[in-house]
């Protein structure tokens, strides 16, 4: 798997003219572009791409330099050095996974680069380990997980089953789950990262008195349950964080999909113009919705652009100052950063519908309004 | 019910791990090779299911066509890469299909694309039946274990009661001597390695119908086949069936029991994490009990 690397020179062009223009920032990108998990990593470059062209003259301020982390941390760790040793970038971005997040994004933020986060939000950046140069754009860990326990309370739903995979995401998905929860938890489950049969766990499902299924199974994982779950007949309803309905994959998990409400901040049909632009341009662009993880990127793109309108990236207390401010028309509708700089925003509860021949999410109410994290008290910057 | 539930459910895990593992022993035990490509031959079979069961509308058009892909490729292999290992150490072969894991997989992104493929099962096959005892099962599982268990006396029968199965026997045991008494060496390892690799094929589309079709479903799963081929003695068919039914079952018995017994002496959540841990070790336990009573495998030949 060769590294492929990406150079994009929007600024070439500027330098042929003779144009006197500042530096352009330099950005590396670490995301995860083979794989099985290439699906997010690809919807990440391209929202962040999109968010670049958009923005015509003004995107031009940014040199992105984009590699492969093919999902491994050493890897990531890798690219990491090299991009801010020889490459010298200003901002690292882009990582999908919060194992690698927390093998690169520690050691990037202490050499004085800004990190501005398309998706990965471990708690341990939130808290304790936050960091003035390290930004979450997309959400807290936890974030999603309490939006699915705070509806499943609205709901009603009594006794529930929740599940999720052996792994610090995974535990932290369920704690942020019963962080607000106010029913009863019957049975609690943790499943093999990267399990593929799930039929143990449904006869468990089946077996149970519960009302309802909570899971979290990012990726594959969530595609194989959801299609097991709809063949075993077991007929519980389900809900989850958007990760496992996501645009990415639900053509994949197929109608089995159909009705299960999930958890989100962001969903394509969210009413506002930024959105209604970002949607429109993105089919246009790639020929396909975007997902929950194109969003994010399109988001930490435009973040950054309103921060290099306002601040010399060399600067870095005003340059830090001003994505602070997150002056950006974000297609969440509002956004703003909390103490700790991750979003306080609002969450939807969504519902997978069919959409002609597609598949795709509907936002039925709001779940949660202007949420930060449960963290945010532990960060003292 | 719950445990005849999950005793089935260790079945099929079983049967689906021995249609993975059957190709791998057969190649590993007649060419005496090593295959990390086995994995992607599996994916190979899973994407030209989805693709053509999408193109036509039929999913039995796709199983069949799992077959040949997943032959074609396996014989193409064979010819163009395989076949100049034979002679080389372990290492050698490792390193070679190891790349050829990489090739296959950014090979099928750049057919397919990055995201997960749908795979729907047909009608007549989706849903649940109910079986005696009252118990609700899903039928494509069921259907699993009947292909699985066809595979396996197909297999047994090919092995024993033909002449292709002879000349396999031979060039297991000697293949200067079979080559001597006029056998075409070069074109039996092709059939060998194209038969394994429509087994793993057969066997991607059968679980991607079920799982996600997506890049690199292959690795996971061929971990599980080495550790059933190991367990089950190099080489053997019979081996690779009785080990892959004591995989599947420890498996799924190990993650439905462990929990639950562990919760008589802790709390429920920390009996929940350690459970689940130890569950997935437990197979590897077993391996490792079996290499330390018989290293040469269950049913082994070579000590």
């Amino acid at each position: 798997m060769e590294l492929k690397r990406l150079l994009i020179c929007g600024t070439a062009a500027l330098a042929l003219a003779g144009a006197a223009q500042a530096e352009p920032v330099k950005v590396g990108m670490i995301t995860t572009l083979s794989g099985g998990g290439a699906g997010l990593g690809v919807d990440t470059r391209d929202g962040f791409l999109l968010a670049l062209k958009n923005a015509g003259e003004a995107g031009q301020a940014v040199e992105l330099v984009i590699e492969d982390d093919q999902q491994k941390p050493d890897v990531a760790v890798q690219i990491a050095d090299k991009m801010i040793q020889s490459d010298q970038v200003d901002v690292l971005t882009g990582i999908v996974w919060s194992n690698l997040a927390m093998a690169v994004v520690p050691a990037a933020v202490a050499q004085d680069k800004f990190y501005l986060s398309t998706n990965a939000a471990p708690s341990q950046l939130a808290g304790a380990g936050c960091h003035p140069k390290y930004f979450s754009v997309s959400y807290q860990n936890d974030n999603l997980h309490e939006a699915a326990g705070a509806h499943a309370t609205d709901a009603g739903i009594g006794k529930v089953f929740i599940m999720a995979p052996n792994y610090p995401a995974g535990q932290d998905s369920l704690a942020g789950f019963k962080r607000y929860f106010k029913g009863e938890v019957v049975s609690e489950v943790y499943t093999q990262v990267g399990q593929t049969d799930y039929a143990g766990e449904i006869a468990q499902i089946r077996a149970s008195d519960a009302d309802a299924v909570f899971f979290f199974l990012p990726g594959g994982m969530g595609i194989a349950f959801m299609k097991q779950y709809a063949e075993s007949g077991v007929g519980k309803p389900v809900i989850g964080p958007a990760f496992s309905f996501s645009q990415d994959i639900l053509p994949a998990v197929g109608d089995a999909a159909l009705g299960v409400k999930n958890t989100a901040q962001w969903s394509k049909d969210l009413d506002n113009e930024a959105n209604a632009a970002f949607v429109e341009t993105f089919q246009a662009e790639y020929g396909r919705l975007p997902s929950l993880y194109a969003a994010q990127a399109y988001d930490t793109a435009n973040l950054l652009l309103s921060a290099i309108a306002k601040a010399d990236v060399g600067d870095a207390d005003a340059f830090g100052a001003a994505l602070a401010e997150a002056d950006f028309p974000s297609v969440r509708g509002k956004f703003r950063f909390g103490p700790n700089q991750h979003p306080i925003q609002d969450y939807y509860v969504r519902e997978v519908v069919r959409e002609g021949d597609v598949l795709t999410n509907k936002i039925i109410g709001p779940a949660m309004t202007d949420h930060g994290d449960a963290y945010a008290e532990q960060c003292k910057m | 019910m719950l445990l005849a539930e999950q005793a089935l459910n260790g079945l099929q895990y079983g049967m689906m791990l021995f249609l993975m593992a059957a190709g791998l022993t057969l190649v590993f035990g007649v060419m005496g090779l090593i295959n990390l490509a086995h994995g992607s031959l599996y994916m190979t079979g899973a994407f030209a299911c989805a693709a053509v069961a999408a193109a036509t509308g039929s999913f039995w058009l796709g199983l069949a066509a799992s077959l040949v892909a997943a032959a074609a490729a396996g014989a193409l292999v064979e010819m163009a890469v395989i076949r100049r290992l034979y002679a080389r150490d372990h290492l050698d072969q490792v390193l070679a299909t190891f790349a050829l894991i990489l090739v296959f997989s950014e090979g099928t992104r750049w057919l397919f694309g990055s995201f997960p493929l749908y795979l729907k099962l047909p009608a007549s096959l989706s849903g649940a039946v109910v079986l005696p005892g009252g118990l609700h099962y899903p039928l494509f599982r069921l259907v699993i274990i009947g292909f699985g268990a066809a595979v396996a006396l197909g297999l047994w029968w090919l092995i024993t009661r033909t002449r292709l199965g002879i000349r396999i026997r031979a060039g297991e045991a000697d293949r200067e001597m079979i080559g001597a008494l006029g056998v075409d060496i070069a074109r039996l390892y092709t059939i060998v390695f194209a038969l394994g690799a429509a087994l793993a094929g057969f066997a991607g589309a059968l679980v991607g119908t079920i799982q996600s079709v997506q890049v690199g479903m292959g690795e996971p799963v061929l971990i599980l086949a080495f550790v059933v081929v190991v367990i089950g003695g190099i080489g053997s068919i019979k081996g690779a069936f009785v080990g892959a039914l004591l995989v599947g079952m420890t498996d799924t018995l190990g993650k439905a029991l462990l929990p639950g017994l562990l919760s008589r002496i802790w709390d429920a959540s920390s009996a929940n994490t350690v459970g689940a841990s130890l569950a997935s070790v437990l197979i590897y336990v077993l391996m490792a009990v079996v290499l330390i009573l018989r290293p040469q495998g269950l049913f082994g030949a070579r000590g």
